[in-house]
């Protein structure tokens, strides 16, 4: 029973949303639904965020991953025809093949972990109640001193406008192709 | 009794592995871009657990997580204007019909 504090609680029921719906986000056979699923896994993460106290990791999640990329992913659908169903989802030995990468691959991940032992004097999640602060973070991110990130901030801006540039670029391409 | 850190690594493995799942059996292409964002956040809940519990009083698995938040839009920017560019070309988007790259 001394499992059963609040925040225990919640991150019960966090982890148990997110491998639920990253489950039924990978096997729903209707596309429009994993995508929704999809959403509700991200919105869960965000969650996890909030509870560690990172909230404005978890705003970001929420604005950037919830907001823009599943609503990007569903214009693509809707842009795409034809694509209400997966069918061959369920035979085939690709699942058998992806079935035995993901468990073998969990079962040596989880007993490397169990059995690394991280340092036992961490602080746990209940005693880490310090907020942090929208400074800190402007600093870090803004910042050319050491473990400041002025220099990989630019290099994401920069990333940005290729992508944008490149997007266009290729969905203008194919037009002419087409013609 | 708090949740240990293992509790969240197991949890960013699991639903890593789940993702590998999605990307090995799913065969259109939207479904495998929708997994491989999966695959994504758990690497960014690994970071942001290692540097809450391990690091607290250090930002950079935070700002990493920030960074790989900003790549993934990015990446799932250009990788739907190239599945609506196939889809152009191809009328569907099936993972096996996309076996030459030129037009």
């Amino acid at each position: 029973m001394e499992y059963l504090t609040a925040s225990n609680i919640i991150f019960f029921i966090l982890a148990a949303a997110i491998l639920l719906f990253g489950i039924l986000t990978v096997t729903s056979t209707k596309i429009l639904r994993a995508a929704t699923y999809l959403f509700f896994t991200l919105f869960s993460i965000a969650g996890l965020y909030l509870q560690l106290n990172y909230e404005f990791l978890a705003a970001v999640q929420l604005s950037v991953y919830a907001g823009g990329i599943v609503i990007l992913i569903v214009f693509a659908i809707l842009l795409i025809k034809g694509l209400g169903e997966d069918k061959e989802i369920n035979i085939g030995q690709r699942r058998i093949m992806g079935l035995v990468a993901a468990i073998v691959g969990s079962f040596t991940c989880a007993i490397t972990i169990i059995k690394f032992g991280f340092m036992p004097e961490y602080e746990t999640a209940a005693e880490l109640t310090q907020d942090v602060d929208m400074q800190m973070i402007g600093q870090t991110l803004m910042g050319t001193d050491q473990y400041q990130y002025l220099l990989p901030f630019e290099a994401a801006s920069i990333l940005l406008l290729a992508c944008i540039i490149g997007s266009i670029a290729i969905a203008t391409k194919s037009k002419e192709i087409n013609k | 009794m708090n949740i240990p850190v293992e509790a969240y690594f197991i949890l960013s493995t699991l639903l890593f592995f789940i993702g590998v799942y999605g990307f090995v059996a799913r065969k259109n292409l939207i479904s495998i871009l929708m997994s491989v964002e999966l695959v994504l956040n758990a690497a960014n809940i690994n970071f942001v657990v290692a540097n809450r519990f391990l690091f607290p009083e250090y930002l950079e698995g935070h700002i990493y997580s920030l960074f790989v938040i900003a790549i993934a839009a990015a990446e799932t920017a250009v990788a739907i204007s190239i599945i609506i560019n196939v889809y152009r070309q191809k009328r569907n988007i099936d993972a096996k019909s996309i076996n030459e790259l030129k037009y």
